[in-house]
């Protein structure tokens, strides 16, 4: 008898229903109709397979072919990722423009990766040596930043049978030959992994040590940890996609995965433009060499979208593998959310909580699982830190996506709507944000600074203090409070303007280095303590104010870049030198 | 337009079942998802549909003109063996049209071999061209704090009874580049707007001197609510044409997208979806963005399309779904708002949530001066000030607030009474606008002004207070 050819008998938007699928594997990768439409095994009933196509469906029609690849969704790994932008399913949109001018038409098919290109391989291992999955065979300068491993896929263990000479090699070449228990392995530079699978590691590390950022009210308030996963919340226009961009450009990682997931298209087109013109503060060198997009922008197909997420976590989890520490950037969860929601109305399954698939948590935590301080399987230590937006309903953030997202991360950026309003930007909430990452960083920070830990509980503390003064004034106006109050409703605008706003677009200002982040809060913080004093002395608040370096106070920030840290320390001089003039003018007690 | 098709496509007689806009076709064969699909009710009248769910066993047509006065028995349904696509040419500048792009003037059908997609392509990320032209509009609130961009997605939140139509008629009128005199040309989309709205904007257009560079596509009041869902498609897909083939500078102006949204949920509870926010369906966000995606530049066209889009807010809620979703796609937001309205100031543009988002690269040194983005950042940063001190001389007293504060509530006034205050036909140069933002400033004391470098007081804070 002959087996049924798969044929389509379905079409509902981007789900697709096929007959005579009975031997099609669940995830698998199927071409739908003449165009060849892109499109994964998502329900595997009898003969019949559900089939979730990542690209536009329309005239589609019943009866079309289906053609199975025998192989699950997965990435091209190897060199040439990095500089590049990728669509949700690694589709490098580059080579698509050139292929089909600016709009990205159906059915294309492009390899991810170019095979022709020749890259200089070194090898770092000699024939008869006794290898391991995941050791490095050898190295490729990807871009003067990265020095890219070619590992042994995580499946190959054994001896090195031969290994090829220094010199330039493609993709597709072979490198090298295993011998193993199975016998003898080829290795490429190449290598495929399914998307939806983590990439094996040796084990899971505490985290040691922050992401720095170079933001000062997360690097100081509510640091992320190297490894460490952090949602941003809020409504639209809140600030999620520019502090995101702020943290790719800034931020100590090596590598950058930066996935446009269901937002605009300029957005990418922004990053695309800067980011080649940037320079990497630690590096010097242009920051698109170390920087991986994946766009799939708000119009382009959803179901890409819902694949889009696996896709970056799968390469970025590929250089963690090499020893990178590597920062993911997803923006925005919620749209990624609402693909499944999207897709399982369309499967016309039971929906949860407002719509969502009831899969919607275990989804949210298999994807911030990914991240993590690992040690890799060739024994280094590395980390994929996590940064999602969530933009939720209305900007409230009771509603299910924020409300599990924050059962899996640690560290919670909470974007304030009136913050925005009022251009206090980045307008993270400082009361109602929170990072669990503090004490893994202190350590770091205690050898930077050995007051941070103290400053940073300080100006927490006030803070809070003015919190709960503010409610009082609305009530009944400032002129109520005593004047050490008052003080405090004084020094936390200073911390406000002068410390916490920070410009994106400002040139010395977008980004802070540590020290500089603690010599600003050290200055405005002896102001406060010194203020107190005078206060207790009789000294009235208005001549602490009217002091003529409290407006240079803050401007200081924009005033004196990461280098100019002479100028700051010239000005706290002059601030304690006033201080200490009003002190002598104080009355006896 | 051309819909000869007799001779295309396989008809079927009868259908199982009629269900708000949408009909069940049985037994069809060939057919094709999102197929453009030929209504005839037993009078001969013909009607457009599309189909959503296509499978071999049947095909679920929305006909886009309603189903009013169709009959299961006898209705007859030919597929015509392609999606939506609609003729597009230059020469539709000058006419008006129904909601599915054909003439309501009178004249032919326009000459065009050119057919395409009314659902579009998506643009590839790397082959736009990021929006940074400064376009003065003439309105101090929009040019000084919120500019609009060539190529920038900016649409106006409103609510019922504000003066939308006339904010974005003025805007229209008066948009122009600051460093050449290119002409605009227009796109005009009626989404079940009532026939004195689409005639004030056509006269409008006509006062201006603009009607020939402007394309109207009217899906008023009384159109069946279906067809507004293509209507946007079919004026962006000519948008498109005269932006991207012809290298014209397009603006769209849309109104009013709660009815496009309202559509969309009619159509989704009729399929019994499962409901999202407010009864509006799950896919609302993409279905907006696959809208509001469909303006900017690219490579390799001199062309744009700038999109205004006009909503009005429900109850006035801004986290109503349809504003709130159109905020996550769009490039900002212009929000008119009732209490500057009722207190007489026009434009109503509410000053702090609204936001154009690629101002930042739009103004400044080399495109107007370099004072603006500070100068926007202060004023802001003083509103926010106003606003908190209003609510302080509720509860206190105004005599009560410090002399400072109460300095703050004169800049409050003079900012909204002299800057964001002006004429309908007032067009300011954006080099007024800024030194009225100036004028405001300087009631407070300088110290107060610390988002401005001291450099820039310098050259333009003069003090104003005693
Ligand atoms: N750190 C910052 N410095 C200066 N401006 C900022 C900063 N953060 C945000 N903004 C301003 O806020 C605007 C909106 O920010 P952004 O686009 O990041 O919002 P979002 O939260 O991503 O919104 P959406 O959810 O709609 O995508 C920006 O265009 C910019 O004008
Ligand atoms: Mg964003």
């Amino acid at each position: 008898m002959k087996t049924p050819t798969p044929i389509v008998t379905r079409i509902n938007g981007p789900i697709v229903t096929a007959d005579g699928m009975g031997g099609a594997q669940m995830y698998e990768v199927v071409q739908v109709g003449e165009l060849g439409l892109v499109g994964e095994v998502i329900r595997l009933v009898g003969e019949r397979a559900t089939i979730q196509v990542y690209e536009d469906t329309t005239m589609l029609k019943p009866g079309a072919a289906v053609r199975g690849t025998g192989a699950p969704l997965s990435v091209w790994l190897g060199p040439g990722l990095v500089g590049n932008i990728y669509d949700g399913i690694q589709r490098p949109l580059p080579v698509i423009q050139a292929r089909s001018g600016a709009w990205i038409r159906r059915g294309e098919k492009v390899d991810p990766l170019d095979t022709t290109k020749r890259w200089a391989f070194e090898p770092l291992l000699a024939t008869g040596a006794a290898v391991q999955p995941g050791q490095a065979l050898g190295q490729v300068q990807e871009t003067p930043l990265v020095r890219h491993k070619i590992m042994l896929p995580p499946d190959v263990a054994g001896t090195l049978h031969s290994i090829v000479a220094p010199g330039e090699y493609t993709l597709l070449d072979v490198l090298a030959v295993v011998e193993t228990a199975a016998g003898p392995r080829e290795v490429t530079m190449l290598q495929r992994w399914p998307v939806r699978q983590p990439r094996p590691i040796r084990e899971r590390l505490r985290i040691a040590g922050p992401l720095i950022t170079g933001q000062r009210i997360i690097d100081t308030l509510f640091p992320l940890g190297k490894g460490g996963a952090a949602a941003i919340a809020g409504g639209f226009g809140t600030g999620k996609t520019i502090t995101q961009h702020q943290l790719a450009k800034w931020s100590d990682a090596e590598i950058i995965l930066f996935i446009g997931c269901g937002e605009r298209g300029n957005e990418m087109t922004e990053v695309l433009r800067e980011f080649p013109e940037l320079k990497d503060p630690h590096s010097g060198r242009p920051l698109m060499e170390r920087t991986i997009l994946i766009a799939n922008t708000s119009n382009m197909p959803v179901a890409a979208r819902e694949v889009s997420i696996y896709t970056g976590i799968t390469l970025a989890e590929y250089y963690r593998d090499q020893g990178f520490h590597v920062a993911v950037f997803a923006d925005s969860t919620s749209r990624w959310a609402e693909t499944l929601r999207e897709l399982a109305a369309r499967l016309e399954e039971m929906p949860a909580e407002e719509g969502f698939p009831a899969t919607l948590p275990t989804r949210l935590a298999q994807f911030y699982e990914r991240g993590g301080a690992v040690t890799t399987l060739a024994g280094e230590r590395a980390s994929v830190s996590i940064v999602g937006a969530v933009s939720p309903p209305g900007g409230d953030f009771s509603e299910p996506v924020t409300q599990h997202t924050r059962r899996f991360i640690r560290c919670f950026w909470a974007l304030d709507t009136e913050l925005a309003n009022a251009r206090h930007y980045p307008s993270i909430h400082w009361l109602h944000s929170y990072s669990e990452y503090t004490e893994d960083v202190g350590a770091w920070w205690a050898q930077q600074a050995p007051d941070w830990s103290g400053l940073r509980t300080e100006v927490i503390t006030l803070l809070q203090r003015e919190d709960r003064l503010q409610q009082i004034v609305r009530l009944v106006g400032p002129d109520v409070l005593p004047e050490a109050q008052r003080l405090i409703l004084f020094v936390a605008e200073i911390v406000k303007d002068g410390f916490l706003a920070q410009s994106a677009f400002d040139e010395k200002d977008a980004y802070c280095a540590p020290a500089r982040q603690v010599a600003l809060l050290r200055m405005i913080l002896m102001l406060y303590r010194r203020g107190r004093d005078l206060i207790e002395a009789g000294v009235p608040l208005a001549r602490i104010r009217a002091l003529a370096c409290v407006p240079h106070l803050l401007r200081a920030k924009a005033a004196f870049g990461n280098d100019e840290l002479a100028g700051l320390a010239e000005l706290e001089g002059r601030l304690q030198a006033e201080l200490a003039a009003l002190a002598q003018e104080a009355p006896p007690p | 337009m051309n819909f000869q098709v007799e001779d295309r496509g396989l008809q079927y007689t009868g259908a199982a079942r009629i269900e708000g806009s949408l009909v069940f076709v049985e037994r069809v064969r060939d057919v094709g998802y999102d197929e453009l699909v030929e209504i005839c009710d037993p009078a001969g009248h013909r009607r457009l549909g599309r189909v959503l769910d296509i499978s071999d066993m049947h095909a679920v047509v929305q006909v886009l003109e309603g189903t009013t006065g169709l009959a299961s028995g006898t209705l007859r349904a030919r597929f015509l063996g392609e999606s939506f696509r609609l003729p597009v040419s230059r020469d539709m500048l000058g006419r008006v049209f129904d909601g599915l792009g054909r003439p309501l003037d009178g004249g032919p059908p326009p000459l065009s071999g050119d057919r395409r997609d009314v659902n579009g392509l998506p643009i590839n990320p790397v082959a736009r061209r990021y929006p940074r032209e400064f376009i003065q509009t003439g309105l101090s609130a929009i040019d000084g704090m919120n500019a609009l961009v060539r190529g920038q997605k900016l649409p106006i939140f409103s609510g019922n009874g504000l003066p939308h139509d006339r904010v974005s008629a003025q805007i229209v009128r008066q948009a122009r580049l600051l460093e050449e005199q290119v002409e605009f040309s227009m796109v005009f989309a009626g989404l079940g707007v009532k026939h004195d709205v689409a005639q004030y904007f056509i006269r409008n257009f006509e006062d201006s001197g603009a009607r020939a560079r402007v394309a109207l596509f009217l899906s008023l009041a009384d159109a069946p609510s279906v067809e507004r869902l293509l209507t946007p498609r079919v004026a962006l897909t000519v948008a498109e044409h005269l932006a991207f083939d012809c290298g014209q500078h397009v603006l769209v102006l849309i109104t009013d997208m709660t009815n496009y949204c309202e559509s969309l949920r009619e159509v989704g509870t009729a399929r019994g979806e499962i409901p999202g926010r407010k009864g509006y369906p799950g896919y609302l966000y993409s279905d907006l963005a696959s809208l509001y995606e469909r303006a900017g530049r690219i490579e390799g066209s001199p062309g744009s399309i700038t999109q205004v889009a006009i909503l009005t807010m429900p109850s006035d809620d801004i986290s109503h779904p349809v504003p709130d979703l159109t905020g996550y796609i769009t490039e900002g937001q212009i929000v008119l708002d009732r209490d500057l309205f009722q207190r007489g100031v026009y434009p109503p543009i509410a000053g702090l949530p609204s936001l154009s988002r690629l101002m930042k690269d739009g103004v400044g040194p080399g495109y107007t001066r370099d004072d603006h983005a500070p100068l926007a950042s202060q004023l802001f940063a003083c509103y926010a000030y106003v606003k908190r001190v209003r609510a302080l001389a509720v509860v206190i007293g105004e005599e009560e607030l410090s002399a400072l504060d109460k300095l703050y509530l004169k800049f409050g006034e003079a900012f909204e009474q002299r800057f964001l205050n002006q004429g309908e036909y007032e067009n300011r140069p954006v080099a007024t606008t800024l030194d009225l933002g100036w004028d405001a400033l300087a009631l407070l004391p300088r110290d107060e002004l610390h988002r401005v470098s001291a450099a820039l007081l310098a050259q333009h804070y003069r003090q104003a207070h005693g």
